[in-house]
């Protein structure tokens, strides 16, 4: 609100005035730099930042350290202050551990899968030279589809006389895919891979332009094969974008919520694929207890950044 | 975290030791034995072109692999009884209607839900183009005190995990400001896409300065700069951010669904997936209806993304490596 009043007076300073009268506003116009009507410009992004994205983020730890309720607009309460009691709630409750188990699962699966499968596919693509466009595309379009709608096709073909079952005759599993608590997981996973693939494919490509040819080729006058050439230049060549494709497809994995709600039917069999965000809705919005659920996403946040700097340990190697 | 940081590589590859090339280590092709590199590059030819047929048939696996379901979709939702057979994945002029589309739209208005979507995705859009033009071109040809406090938080703003705010801004939206079931209820949380401000600025900075200080001599006004100059010249800009900006309201499921529990004002992702986990079971054939409605879903973003895929990909690269 300052921004606006501030950058206002300052544009209609070209109107006559003494000279007097004309150094303020010149000071001021300095002050505020040479062009002061950017900050005007600048206001409705600035207050959309703190009012909508920053504001939240501290209201979110606030609403963590205290007993709150909802309550009708307008109306005053006491909100107490509790301390670490939420956060005690939160981690003790053995639906929350299963959770985020559940992600761990979902983790050890997807980031794999995501990191091989996408730099293979993109690798693939680099090489080829016919229906590249073809293939880019296909691979995206599941990226760029609302994951309620592929969530149907899914279920289609995961379901107990589904497809895929079908496909596999005596080897379907027993109970079927989403309603096996030990395949509910992995299925949730495999789906995921599945719909973001495209995305990381695309972001090695662009990697991979940026290795020289010339490596290939004069490892290849050494007699270095596909597969050496793959382990000694490809993979070390696009550690950066390693770096990213798990870091971004971990942060996927925090946010599930979809897929838990829709594909198992609300994290089923028996919350064998409940995700956090899940029950931050189940808690916090259903069963009315906003502050255990602030907390339960504060310890997922910050369990995500853990997670994220142990892989740039790990897949960032020595040089960073 | 950029990729084009690219690690360096290390001087151990097999490329770069070459004993009797007598080059310093590192050295490229440039300076190759000669003779025995002519049969040799011979051969590395040929070798690639097996690989491209190895990597050939790997890729139309995994397009198989990805667009299957879709077509798989469209198939089931022309079924009059669903067929999970493998041979029910084969159209058969048999076993084909349009009822399930009529059925799906008894039970949730399509036409409105795609409505209720489009003044979402619209509005977010809207607010993104009008909004970002603004300060994209302030903080790319403008200089003011704060510039720097502003790309600073421009940056940080894309790293907020939005599962953090779930609670607080329903909190604000929902109870406090009693925007329950309302489009501004919507679009509140998504109004100003960070990453297409990015996307402004970055077309803003390609412009040479000179030509708006030209113009600030001449008297014309900020707003008229923007609006006559700059905006023209920057139009493939504008075209980026709308389809940057268009997927994710249109494919947002959580958000809206917490937001509106009044199906005439829910996007078609939510009113779906209320299908889809209340209804259906009560259905005869809920999966014909369900892919049905999936068809009418994935639509318009399909279409669209294969209209302007050279965008589309090109927004996403660029978006997501300045990291």
């Amino acid at each position: 609100m300052s921004l606006r009043s501030a950058g206002g007076p300052a544009t209609g300073d070209t109107a006559g005035r003494t000279v007097d009268q004309r150094q303020a506003p010149r000071k001021r116009k300095n002050f505020l730099g040479r062009q002061p009507l950017g900050l005007l410009f600048s206001a409705p992004y600035v207050i959309f930042v703190l009012g909508v994205l920053a504001y939240p983020l501290g209201y979110a730890v606030y609403i963590s350290f205290h007993q709150f309720f909802f309550t009708a607009p307008g109306v005053q309460v006491d909100r107490p202050f509790v301390g670490l009691d939420n956060y005690i709630t939160v981690l003790s409750d053995p639906e929350v551990q299963r959770s985020f188990a559940n992600i761990g699962v979902f983790l050890v699966i997807n980031v794999p899968l995501t990191v091989g499968l996408s730099l293979v596919l993109a690798n693939a693509l680099n090489r080829v030279t016919r229906l590249k466009t073809f293939f880019r595309v296909s691979y995206y379009v599941p990226y760029v589809t609302a994951s309620v709608a592929v969530v149907g096709v899914w279920l289609f073909l995961f379901q107990q006389n589904g497809l895929v079952n079908a496909i596999l005759g005596p080897l379907a599993p027993n109970p079927s895919w989403l309603t096996n608590s030990w395949l509910a997981m992995p299925t949730v996973a495999l789906y995921v891979t599945w719909k973001q693939l495209g995305f990381f494919i695309l972001l090695y490509l662009a990697a991979l332009q940026n290795i020289p040819d010339e490596l290939y080729e004069s490892a290849s006058m050494d007699g270095g094969n596909k597969w050496i050439q793959f382990w000694n230049i490809t993979v070390p060549g696009v550690r950066s974008a390693s770096v990213l494709v798990t870091l971004l497809a971990t942060i996927t994995g925090a946010n599930l919520f979809t897929e838990p709600y829709l594909l198992t039917g609300g994290g089923g069999p028996d919350g064998a694929s409940t995700s956090p965000v899940f029950l931050m809705y189940q808690k916090g919005i259903l069963q009315g207890n906003p502050d255990v659920a602030a907390a339960l996403g504060v310890v997922l946040v910050i369990g995500v950044l853990l997670i994220a700097l142990i892989q740039k340990r790990l897949v960032g190697g020595k040089e960073d | 975290m950029s990729i084009f940081n690219k690690a360096p590589l290390r001087n151990d590859d097999d490329g770069a030791r070459r004993p009797g090339a007598g080059a310093p280590e590192g050295a490229g092709p440039e300076a190759p034995v000669p003779g025995s590199a002519a049969s040799r590059k011979g051969s590395s030819v040929s070798k690639r072109k097996n690989l491209g047929v190895g990597s050939f048939v790997l890729l139309a696996l995994g397009a198989f692999v990805f667009l299957f379901p879709f077509y798989y979709m469209f198939i089931g939702s022309l079924q009059t009884n669903p067929d999970t057979s493998v041979g029910g994945a084969f159209p058969s002029p048999a076993n084909i209607t349009g009822e399930n589309y009529s059925n799906i739209n008894n039970s949730i208005d399509l036409l409105k839900g795609l409505a209720n979507s489009g003044i979402f995705t619209g509005g977010v859009i809207f607010f993104t183009v009008v909004f970002g033009l603004l300060v994209g071109y302030a903080l790319a040809q403008m200089q003011f005190r704060g510039k720097g406090f502003v790309f600073g938080m421009m940056l940080l703003v894309q790293m907020i995990p939005f599962q953090l705010l779930l609670i607080p801004l329903y909190v604000m939206i929902v109870r406090d400001y009693g925007l329950a079931d309302t489009y501004l209820g919507m679009i509140l949380p998504f109004a100003i896409n960070s990453t297409a401000v990015f996307v402004f600025r970055q077309y803003f900075m390609q412009l040479p300065s000179t030509l708006f200080e030209a113009a600030r001599i001449d008297g014309a006004s900020e707003l008229r700069i923007l609006w006559q100059i700059a905006i023209p010249l920057v139009r493939p800009a504008i075209v980026t951010a709308v389809l940057l900006t268009f997927i994710g309201p249109w494919n947002e499921f959580l958000w809206p669904f917490l937001v509106t529990k009044d199906q005439a004002i829910q996007p078609l992702a939510v009113s779906l997936a209320n299908y889809i986990s209340n209804i259906a079971a009560t259905a005869s054939n809920p999966f014909g209806a369900i892919l049905a409605g999936a068809c009418v879903l994935a639509a318009p973003a399909v279409a669209l993304f294969i209209f302007f895929q050279r965008q589309f990909i090109s927004t996403n690269i660029g978006s997501s490596v300045k990291g």
